[in-house]
């Protein structure tokens, strides 16, 4: 254990809350998204309960859609949008270039005071009596009937949604100005493309949904606005307006897990990442069409048939980066020297879970078959596929992977093992029968549904129970090895990056000397050694 | 002119650079921000075009034009004020950035002006609106856009004017290289918001007023 770090650089409230380290400020972000986690995770709990049964036996019609769209809009914005970006990614940028601190760390410490506002106000808006619009505030509902708390909610993710641009915006920055003598962009580990394509959507695309959330709030206080059918506003100009935010997001939510990936499928099969620069480039892609296929989320609105086909195409070429990712993930699997480390097994977790989210994806982009799926649990499980399946399980693996460097401890290597698998089989039987229970037509968002589909949810409320165990475990035993864990080495994976090349935690300087990087990342020697980026 | 570096950084040049950089792609965001209003303005000119010009016909052409010149001009001292920047010239560089600031409150104030009017006029969309039925219902979808955007780009007015008065302060006493930089950011973004004025006296003026 290094003797001097920013762990123990200060003990005061103060050294904590106004700290401009980024080391601290993922850890302030670390404790925050565990509480969100709890809080959507409650809603997802009470859901699944309710649907064990075809009657309605927990909640109310109401109650129930107060539940859902409080899960969606705790999930996305406050857990899932900031998970990798804002902890791993906060922690180990600085120490992946080799650099000091981000280009901004008070920007960054206020990007987490921005967050916690949003989120309080979010959370006014829920114990105040909750939403029931769905996390996507469709109007003219939202605007105009719902008798829920919708104002304080849109400006809850309003608010959040400057935290999200100032993490963007410092990223982008710190990667292209803070980067060590020799490492030029090719030398760059791919968590780093993968984060600088998340930031340049979060730059791009949360401007325009916070302009939509002022309109929404805006014609809820005024009782007339620009989406108003009444006076001949459109309210599919706010689908448009909303999507072309939302898809983008759905990226965010994915690419940072991709990132994390990449570096666990090469750390554990002692091979430098098969096709490189293809999967770099595959990051800014999948950010730049992931811009133009919003549309696909209104197949069945009324928009027109030649952008309906537009989109469709655009949705499928979005598709190819994606695929050139894990097929290259499966190249540089081959032929390695491959270890089942727990962060592994969740990296081959992702890759599984990843590739039946997306080709899901490919089905919906097909307009027949999506007019058929639309608003059905095929679509709930197409994304939570995504978003679950993949960006919780990257976050899961990154966790355990970084989790030396970041407390000093090696966890328990059996059970966190084991909760892996466990996640696997629990996240599949929770959220395959719901594809059944969409190709069977069981349509999203009711908590009553005919006696036949009970099988099936019966069988998606039995996998909740296991998953939820499933993601209680390391609570338990990470917070073990917070203070019974065994020491770590500066570099416990033998891993080449430069975040392993300084001591474990690091010293609140992050490097004793400036690292100059001398080779590409991930290089191995033939009998499987790191060979660090800086020797 | 002697500043600390914070670590994270080699030099005061390299510090600076970065700080600029940062407000490029702030400026890349807010952009975006005001993208998406004016996307959904031109779906409505594109629909009701003959009530966005009688709406536009009711908006104040003459404060709009004189706004325009006062912001204008404010961006020209600015950008003297960034040439002036310099331990003997600070007391100029302050004086010219006093005179940005009069000139951004006197387009504060002439904004204000223009809204009462506007409230006297019935033009205000959920408080009393009154207009001629035929183009009644676009014509409040113009006022809501017409306010939602003037309102947005006033407070950017507002946040700017802040900068600048840190920033003349700053200058008069003591400037430092480490101002410059902060000053070159500032006046980047006072730029942008008379970028996006110019953009919007078209949108709000303009339309119906010739031939």
């Amino acid at each position: 254990m290094n003797e001097d770090n920013y762990l123990n650089a200060g003990y005061s409230l103060r050294s904590w809350f106004f700290t401009t380290d980024h080391k601290r400020i993922a850890i302030l972000y670390f404790a925050s998204l565990i509480f969100f986690f709890f809080v959507g995770g409650a809603a997802a709990t009470a859901i699944r309960i309710e649907l064990a049964t075809p009657q309605a036996d927990l909640v109310s019609s109401d109650m129930y859609n107060r539940l859902f769209t409080m899960h969606g809009i705790i999930m996305v914005w406050f857990f899932l949008i900031p998970s990798i970006p804002n902890t791993l990614g906060n922690f180990i940028v600085p120490l992946m270039i080799g650099a000091r601190d981000l280009a901004f760390p008070r920007l960054n410490l206020l990007s987490w005071y921005l967050f916690m506002l949003g989120g309080a106000v979010t959370l006014f808006a829920i114990l105040a009596g909750g939403v029931d619009t769905g996390w996507t505030f469709y109007t003219p509902f939202s605007t105009l009937y719902s008798n829920s708390y919708v104002v304080a909610a849109v400006m809850g993710v309003f608010i959040a949604g400057f935290s999200s641009i100032l993490t963007g915006l410092n990223f982008i920055i710190t990667i292209h100005r803070l980067r060590a003598p020799g490492l030029t962009w090719y030398r760059l580990p791919l968590f780093l493309w993968s984060l600088y394509a998340t930031s340049v959507i979060l730059v791009l695309a949360t401007p325009v949904l916070a302009m939509t959330l002022v309109l929404i709030a805006v014609e809820r206080v005024l009782g007339v606005g620009i989406f108003d059918p009444k006076i001949g506003g459109d309210p599919l100009l706010f689908q448009h307006l909303f999507w072309f935010y939302s898809h983008p997001a759905v990226y965010i939510m994915i690419l940072p897990g991709m990132g994390v990936i990449n570096e666990l499928v090469s750390c554990f099969s002692r091979k430098q990442v098969f096709g490189y620069k293809f999967v770099a480039w595959a990051s800014m892609a999948i950010a730049a069409v992931g811009f133009l296929v919003w549309g696909h989320h209104m197949f069945v609105s009324g928009q027109s048939l030649l952008a309906s086909l537009v989109f469709s195409f655009m949705s499928f070429i979005v598709a190819v980066p994606s695929a050139i990712k894990v097929f290259n993930w499966t190249a540089t699997l081959h032929k390695g020297s491959i270890h089942f480390d727990a962060p592994m097994l969740y990296a081959l977790a992702f890759i599984g879970l990843f590739t039946i989210g997306g080709l899901t994806g490919l089905f919906l982009a097909c307009l027949a078959f999506d007019v058929h799926a639309t608003d059905t649990y095929f679509v709930v499980a197409h994304f939570h596929y995504i978003m679950v399946g993949g960006m919780v399980t990257a976050y899961f693996g990154g966790l355990h992977y970084w989790w030396p460097k970041i407390t000093g401890r090696l966890y328990p290597e059996y059970w966190a093992r084991a909760a892996a698998v466990l996640i696997f089989f629990g996240f599949n039987l929770t959220f395959f029968p719901q594809f059944v229970l969409g190709a069977e037509g069981m349509p999203r968002r009711y908590h009553v549904y005919p006696p036949e589909f009970q099988v099936w949810n019966v069988l998606s409320s039995g996998g909740a129970v296991i998953l939820a165990i499933a993601y209680l475990m390391p609570m338990f035993y990470l917070g073990y090895s917070l203070f019974f864990g065994r020491r770590a080495t500066a570099n416990p994976w033998n891993a080449p990056g430069l975040e392993w090349q300084t001591p474990s935690p690091p010293p609140e300087h992050n490097f004793d000397t400036q690292p100059v990087v001398t080779r590409a990342p991930y290089q191995y020697s033939p009998d499987f050694k790191a060979e660090p980026q800086n020797a | 002119m002697p500043d600390a570096v914070a670590p994270q950084f080699i030099s005061t040049a390299h510090r600076d650079e970065t700080a600029e950089l940062g407000m490029w792609v702030f400026l890349a965001t807010e952009v975006l921000l005001f993208g998406g209003l004016i996307l959904g303005y031109f779906v409505y000119r594109h629909s009701y075009p003959a009530a966005f010009a009688a709406a536009s016909r009711h908006t104040e052409i003459v404060i709009g034009a004189a706004n325009t010149a006062i912001l204008l001009t404010s961006s020209f001292l600015v950008a003297c004020a960034v040439d002036a920047f310099a331990v003997e010239t600070r007391k100029i560089c302050a004086g010219l950035l006093s005179g940005a600031i009069l000139l951004g409150l006197a387009f504060i104030i002439l904004k204000g002006v223009e809204y009462a009017d506007e409230y006297r006029e019935h033009l205000v969309p959920g408080i009393d609106f009154n207009f001629e039925a035929s183009e009644a219902n676009g014509a409040q979808l113009f006022f809501v856009f017409y306010f939602v955007a003037t309102a947005i780009h006033a407070l950017h007015m507002l946040i700017g004017i802040g900068l600048l008065a840190v920033m003349a302060t700053l200058t008069w006493r003591s400037p430092t290289t480490r101002h410059r930089a902060a000053l070159h950011s500032i006046a980047l973004y006072w730029h942008f918001v008379d970028v996006v004025w110019i953009f919007l006296f078209a949108l709000i003026y303009l339309p119906g007023r010739s031939a």
